[in-house]
């Protein structure tokens, strides 16, 4: 690691005021992926701003038939959270299912939005519920936040505060992890709520997606059926080590289906 | 007299100190004025070094130092050997390249070391490190081993321009080529064994230190062979008398064969703590582990099974390339040859077998034991050919290997080795019970109706371990003697130290030697403690691999408890007035025959060390006996594995859901460490065949596995509740009848696990899968299956 300076502002405006004045200084949240890039000096930013202090990031709460979940809530308190348990039982078994125990108590759906790692769980949500992040500076529908391969609509000097979930009336995540560091090699989450249906995938892409053409079919008929009938197209989907882009859009089938048929149990 | 411990699941010794965290790793040393090390690796997998600028690392914060490979050349520090010569089929030996401990010239693999720097911390030697310019020419690499003979493939090494280390035989050609052409049927197929990375949980770590005051080195270092590595270093590398070198190898947190070879940087810091006059301390980081870990396995076989009507087996003929990476690391080359194609007889009769070996340099890290070293490639070759054939003969899995059984002992194989003991019939009829086979098909019924595919398959596997004796291996090649050594120090209150050049990193040595003593000199375990792992200490020692501490160490400590018991009857014989002829020795208690005349072992010890009524004019004080141990066969575990897995067509996704181990280790000294050694090993056997692969770029030979986001260790999660047995066939030429277990699981559970998913799919037509058998591996065999129907 090499040296950098640490500040741990109490509030939104002097953590902002400290990133306006020192270039190029990076936030930290749960820290579980800028740590690690930290150590392998992948990055060496001059200061780090810990956002670990500033209470009003913090807090889950349901009002108004919506769910707000604080920018700094770690993936176990939303995991345990009875207002997530019972408003979206399928984001409470996501946050569940991210790493590890050690990185859930310590990763915060915050730091896990703004990094927008394309396997990452948490966008998936996200988009899949059409969910609204909250900046220091505005709200950004999920369908314009997400823009691209670790890339989000933030600019430099703003952060994310909390994120506000539309309750459904019924949702489901399903993923296959990746057997090494089992992050989704594909993961889709699939809502039905305000009369509308959102299939969103992660794992898949470059970036975390809207699967339209399932959207359409299930809007029609939510059943599995409806999903197995789409035919998932491999171009543009990821090719690694661990899976090709055909076994992935294979799977993207796979996880919808399941995802629907979980949704549909209300399990 | 104590109760026998022999036989007993007695709890581990020293797991106290593990508990409670006082513990010592090598990285827990900390000596007064140390300095760190960091290494400077090569990115690219082949390159010249054209030039390397460590002006500005040299002056940078905290630096003490600064060498290169030019620096190594210069002090005529010579390059690290390799342990075991072999010669080809042309009659030649096989090509040494040099093996310099910092690159001198090119650059051979990613991970290669440059350079290191040392300085005050480690945080300034990577600063520092960053500062190093390195001016490489990039240049083309070639790492897969079926690639580097082909033509056009770039040479790694100017002396073998073909990239062919050797190509070696074992077995009778003639005979073999004979027996196919009037065989009633040939299985043939080919098969990868995947390379594999050893993942000890404890990273390599050295502190080396130098003494103006008396001329001698100290060398902690996690090694499962102190003595070996001294003697390398002194007599190979670094041209120092042995006696002012010492090597302690403290607590160590696994090895899996990685840590039995000498490597470039404990040779860098053992030399270089003398040119700063300070102590230096080096740990690899996770990645470092990842890149420069001699990796395990990295086989591409051909192999070809002849059978008459009956499945009896004929003939085999083996053609395998082996990949030895960039450089021959210490016992790299008898791993494909020596402890490989002698084992390709398994448990069978069969008459003729021949195997030919190919060994090639590629651009990536040398390959060396890993758990089971050759013999899981073997048995992988012998099983996963067995449950073929018999399929393909229509021959009961079970009935075929019944059929070809070796029954009467010893036994002679056509490649090498003979068999002293064993009974194959007896393991395999205890897995079938243990491992519910008779349930199987209701079990593979019920499993379909969920929609999943249920398979079951065998491995009754043989391996060789205790690999002895020396004067035989050293007629194949060894460089190095395969011998023991023991010491019994029993004290002047009857509390016994045992010294032995074994090594325990993880095995419970501390415990299983401790019980053989206690037990023979019927004391409490309490009494005995195990020192291990330092040249200062212990007379000498080959260390610790290919499971045979308790067959070859054990031994050479049965054969010092021998002497120590013949002096006490000398001792006890003057101490009770008798003849040394009439006294008799039980647990510790010496009698004189026939009488109710006794002396325990403690009376008789203060004797020879308080010699007051002693007979010093025929016999030395004191009671502390030695014995080196040169075995005269290997032994022989084997055993029946039995694994059944369950796929998910949808996805391909394949889950262990049973494995049942019965094994044969000889006599069991302590069932529970033995039973947690067969959990170690089939977890790394399971590993290697649904989840491990170490993966290279094809192109650039850029390492895609280096971290443990892309290579998959398996977890707890990814294992059933194992099912293990014992059988206790006594190995015929050691005092205890043992045989060794560190290594079983690894060498049977491959075969088993991928003969179970081939049986699951067997039906549509599927007769091999690639190991790891990802889930994209056989969703991708049943997509082309399906299509070709």
């Amino acid at each position: 690691m090499r040296a950098f300076d640490y500040h741990r502002p109490k509030s939104v405006k002097e953590a902002i005021s400290i990133l306006r004045k020192v270039e190029n200084a990076r936030p930290l949240a749960g820290g579980q992926s800028l740590i690690p890039s930290l150590k392998l000096r992948l990055s060496g930013p001059p200061a780090l701003v810990d956002l670990g202090a500033i209470e009003e990031m913090r807090g889950i709460k349901v009002d108004g038939g919506a769910l707000t979940v604080g920018a700094l809530a770690t993936h176990a308190e939303v995991a345990a959270s009875k207002d997530v348990v019972h408003g979206i039982p399928a984001l409470a078994r996501l946050a569940d299912g991210i790493g590890d125990r050690q990185v859930r108590n310590q990763g915060t759906i915050g730091g896990s939005l703004a990094h927008n790692d394309p396997a990452a769980d948490y966008p998936a949500a996200v988009l899949g519920l059409g969910a609204t992040v909250h900046t220091n500076k505005r709200a950004i529908a999920a369908d314009k936040f997400f823009t691209g391969t670790f890339a989000t609509a933030l600019k430099p000097g703003e952060i994310i505060t909390s994120v506000t979930f539309p309750l459904p009336k019924r949702a489901a995540y399903v993923k296959f992890r990746q057997p090494a560091s089992r992050f989704a090699l594909v993961g889709v989450f699939v809502s039905e709520g305000g009369g509308a249906v959102r299939v969103a995938v992660t794992g898949a892409g470059g970036c975390v997606f809207r699967q339209k053409a399932m959207e359409k079919r299930l809007a029609e008929n939510f059943t599995p059926d409806a999903v197995a009938r789409v035919k998932v197209a491999p171009d543009e989907l990821n090719t690694d080590i661990h899976a090709s882009a055909e076994y992935r859009a294979h799977l993207v089938g796979v996880a919808a289906q399941r995802a629907v048929e979980t949704a549909l149990a209300g399990k | 007299m104590n109760a026998p411990l022999i036989g007993q699941s007695v709890k581990r010794k020293e797991d106290q100190r593990f508990l409670i965290g006082s513990a010592r790793f090598t990285d827990d040393i900390t000596l007064q004025g140390q300095a760190h090390a960091h290494f400077l690796r090569s990115p690219h997998a082949h390159a010249r070094i054209r030039s390397i600028d460590i002006e500005r690392a040299r002056s940078a914060p905290g630096v003490v130092a600064v060498y290169t490979g030019d620096d190594l050349a210069k002090a005529k520090v010579g390059g690290l050997p390799c342990g075991w010569l072999i010669t080809g089929v042309d009659g030649k030996p096989m090509k040494e390249p040099p093996y310099p401990a910092l690159a001198q010239g090119k650059v051979r693999y990613v991970g290669d070391r440059v350079a290191v720097v040392i300085a005050e911390t480690l945080n300034q030697a990577k600063d520092a490190a960053e500062l190093i310019e390195v001016d490489y020419e990039i240049l083309p690499a070639v790492v897969k081993a079926a690639d580097a003979r082909k033509s056009g493939a770039p040479a790694v090494h100017d002396i073998a321009p073909d990239n062919t280390c050797y190509v070696w035989g074992l077995g009778d050609k003639a005979a073999v080529d004979t027996a196919f052409k009037s065989a009633h049927h040939v299985t043939t197929l080919e098969f990868i064994n995947n390379r594999l990375i050893p993942n000890a949980i404890e990273p390599r770590a050295a502190v080396a230190s130098y003494s103006r005051g008396d001329d001698a080195y100290t060398l902690y270092v996690t090694t499962q062979n102190p003595h070996v590595e001294r003697l390398l270093m002194t007599a190979f590398v670094l041209g120092l008398p042995e006696h002012k070198v010492r090597v302690i190898a403290p607590d160590v947190g696994g090895g899996f064969g990685s840590k039995i070879y000498l490597y470039g940087e404990e040779v860098v810091l053992t030399w270089a703590s003398r040119q700063v006059n300070r102590p230096v301390k080096w740990t690899a980081e996770r990645i470092e582990s990842f890149q420069s870990d001699a990796h395990g396995r990295d086989h591409v076989t051909k192999a070809e099974l002849a059978l008459d009507k009956n499945g009896k087996f004929l003939a085999m003929r083996v053609t395998t390339t082996a990949n030895m990476g960039a450089y021959l690391s210490t016992f790299s080359t008898c791993i494909p040859t020596i402890l490989y194609a002698t084992l390709l007889a398994g448990q069978y009769t069969t008459p003729a077998i021949y195997c030919e070996v190919t060994a090639v340099f590629t651009h990536t890290a040398p390959v060396d034991a890993l758990r089971g070293a050759g013999r899981p490639e073997a048995t992988y070759v012998v099983e996963r050919m067995v449950d073929t054939a018999a399929r393909e003969l229509g021959i009961d899995r079970v009935e075929i290997r019944r059929r070809n059984f070796i029954k009467t002992f010893p036994y002679q194989t056509p490649v090498a080795l003979c068999y002293d003991t064993g009974d194959y019939e007896a393991t395999l009829t205890d897995a079938l019970k243990l491992a519910d086979v008779a349930g199987f098909e209701a079990r593979r019924k019920e499993a379909e109706k969920r929609g999943k595919l249920r398979g079951l398959g065998y491995s009754t596997y043989i391996e060789a371990c205790g690999i002895a004796p020396s004067n035989v291996a050293g007629a194949l090649g060894a460089r190095a003697g395969l011998y023991e050594a023991g010491e019994v120090r029993v004290h002047p209150t009857g509390s016994v130290t045992v010294f032995t050049g074994s090594h325990q990193h993880g095995q419970g040595h501390e415990t299983t030697f401790a019980q053989v003593v206690a037990d023979r000199l019927g004391m409490p375990i309490e009494n005995v403690d195990i020192v291990h792992g330092d040249t200062g200490r212990i007379l000498f020692g080959m260390g610790t691999y290919g499971s045979r501490s308790i067959a070859v160490g054990g031994t050479a400590i049965m054969k010092a408890l021998d002497k120590v018991i013949a002096k006490g009857k000398k001792i006890a014989a003057h101490l009770l007035e008798a003849s040394e002829s009439d006294i008799e020795y039980d647990r510790g208690t010496f009698t004189v025959a026939g009488t109710d005349k006794k002396k325990s072992i403690a009376e008789v010890a203060f004797a020879a060390y308080v010699p007051h009524n002693y007979p010093l004019d025929k016999l030395e004080p004191g009671l502390n006996e030695s014995a080196f141990y040169d075995p005269t066969n290997f032994t022989f575990p084997a055993g029946s594995h039995i694994c059944e897995v369950e796929i998910d067509p949808a996805t391909g996704a394949t889950r262990v859901v049973n494995f049942t181990a019965v094994d044969d280790f000889g006599k069991v000294i302590n069932p529970m460490i033995v039973e947690g050694q067969v959990h170690g090993g089939v977890a790394h056997g399971i590993g290697q065949a649904l989840l491990e692969g170490c993966v290279y770029d094809p192109q650039s030979g850029q390492l895609l596995t280096g971290t443990y986001m892309d290579y998959t260790m398996p977890r707890a999660d990814d294992l059933p509740s194992f099912k293990v047995g014992m059988r206790e066939t006594p190995c015929t030429h050691n005092p205890l009848g043992v045989k060794g277990c560190g290594e079983a699981g690894a060498i049977a559970a491959p075969a088993a696990v991928m003969n179970a998913v081939i049986d699951a799919l067997a039906p549509m037509g599927i007769r091999d899968i690639e190991m790891p058998a990802t889930a994209e591996r056989v969703w991708r065999a049943i997509q082309s299956a399906k299509a070709k129907k």
